[in-house]
């Protein structure tokens, strides 16, 4: 019962949990989605758990993907998980970006995310993930 | 699809969200979700906030959104934003400037994408209105694309369409000239900290005297969006508006209009619908190619096409 049908665009929400104010890596990420025919929901920076999970609901998103530069991943993103799950969310398809250590990848994908992109990818690679993934 | 009409008219959120998913695509089972919560609609208020990119439309809608609030009654915001022409991708940044309503319990907020309409709109929105409606808001509150001159389709749909200007941003011949200015029932001067609003506030004056001394003329409002100052009178501004709406019989012949628009433009598609599964593409690519090199006039053409399913066409 997804709504990435034939007729429909796939919806993303791009996010930024947390109190870093460097948004630049999310805004080119929504920027490439943009040009790859999603309808991207940005909704700036300092952006709570339950304000990103409230947002995802309210838009009906297909996918979130978060973006991160503090360090604070492994405390913030468990959460935005927690509220999106309480919301009923749990089919939508999780991605996140930044600076991400190696070693927290497992932890990340055990929380549902399916994929991490680190500085340096590619921002078609991101389009195609999303266009792969997404719940048809 | 009926255990999610019943979530929605039990009123969860969630299932509001996904009908709207439904309805804006346009499928037959979107037109089947309007038909089931169509008979629930009719309650809310439908205001308008259309005005330039960058005017201060989105921050504006969020302010009066925590006005709303503070009288304790509900507000949905659908806030409408440019897809692109050519990916037809489009990046909703409307939210933004609503944070401090979006995790009210009495908010909804949605963002649109224009999907190619033209007219400041999206091509779903009178049936997304609809269901939003249905779900019994108190307000709703459509911000249209950034507009121009020209881009009159919101007074349409909404019942009070408020026009936000700002200061600096052209001389009274600007807002001499016909198009949107005429659709406003109540003028915001927006940034109103900003030099020359007082000038802009004179000059709109100015304009709205050269007015029939019959027609009621839209009162001029000062806000200043960012510091949430001059939203109570615009909120009042707007309930009196919905007042003289009812008194004058007016707000019956909006939704007369309304309706008989609606009518019209759904048969139309419907009729074009039924054309494009009766017509190969062969045949309209056979009739594109007689236009093109002058061999057909378009109007004959559109009528040889038309034939196909209205044979007396």
């Amino acid at each position: 019962m997804s709504t990435a049908t034939a007729t429909g665009k796939i919806r993303v929400l791009i996010a930024k949990p947390g109190l870093d104010g460097h948004d630049r890596g999310a805004k080119v990420v929504a920027r490439a989605l943009r040009d790859g025919g999603c309808e991207v929901i940005y909704t700036g920076i300092r952006q709570t758990p339950e304000m990103i999970a409230e947002a995802a609901l309210q838009e009906d998103v297909d996918v979130v993907g978060l973006s991160i530069l503090s360090g604070a991943h492994l405390e913030l993103f468990p959460r935005v998980v927690e509220e999106l799950k309480k919301r009923g969310l749990d089919d939508v398809l999780l991605f996140c970006g930044g600076i991400i250590p190696e070693e927290d990848t497992e932890a990340l994908q055990k929380l549902g995310f399916k994929a991490i992109f680190r500085p340096g990818t590619n921002t078609q690679d991101i389009v195609k993930f999303v266009y792969d993934n997404v719940k048809k | 699809m009926d255990e999610l009409v019943q979530r929605f008219l039990a009123g969860d959120r969630r299932a509001l969200a996904r009908v709207i998913t439904r309805v804006e695509n346009g499928t037959l089972e979107g037109r089947d979700y309007v038909r089931a919560l169509f008979p629930h609609s009719g309650r809310a208020h439908i205001v308008g906030i259309t005005g330039g990119a960058g005017s201060g439309k989105s921050t504006l809608t969020g302010a009066l959104a925590a006005e709303i609030r503070r009288r304790q009654k509900t507000v949905a915001i659908i806030a409408v934003d440019p897809s692109s022409p050519f990916t037809h991708g489009a990046l909703l940044g409307d939210r933004i400037r609503m944070q401090d309503v979006t995790m009210d319990p009495g908010v909804y907020m949605r963002s649109m994408a224009g999907r190619g309409a033209l007219g400041g709109l999206a091509p779903a929105i009178a049936d997304v209105v609809a269901v939003v409606d249905a779900f019994g808001f108190d307000y709703i509150i459509i911000e249209t694309i950034g507009a121009g001159q020209d881009e009159v389709e919101i007074a349409g749909t909404a019942m009070t369409t408020v026009l936000v200007n700002n200061p600096g941003t052209g001389d009274d011949i600007q807002a001499l000239k016909a198009g949107i200015i005429e659709i406003a029932d109540i003028l915001v001067v927006n940034k109103a900290d900003h030099p020359g609003a007082d000038v802009l506030v004179s000059q709109l004056q100015a304009l709205l005297a050269l007015s029939p001394a019959d027609e009621r003329r839209p009162p001029i409002l000062k806000t200043i969006a960012t510091r949430g100052e001059g939203l109570a009178p615009l909120i009042d501004a707007i309930d009196e508006h919905r007042a003289y709406l009812e008194q004058s019989g007016q707000l019956a012949a909006h939704r007369e209009e309304d309706a008989r628009h609606q009518l019209l433009a759904i048969t139309q598609q419907l009729l074009l619908d039924e054309i494009r599964k009766a017509a190969p593409e062969a045949v309209i690519a056979t009739l594109t190619d007689r236009i093109a090199s002058r061999q057909l006039d378009p109007h004959t053409a559109a009528e040889e096409l038309a034939a196909l399913v209205l044979p007396r066409a």
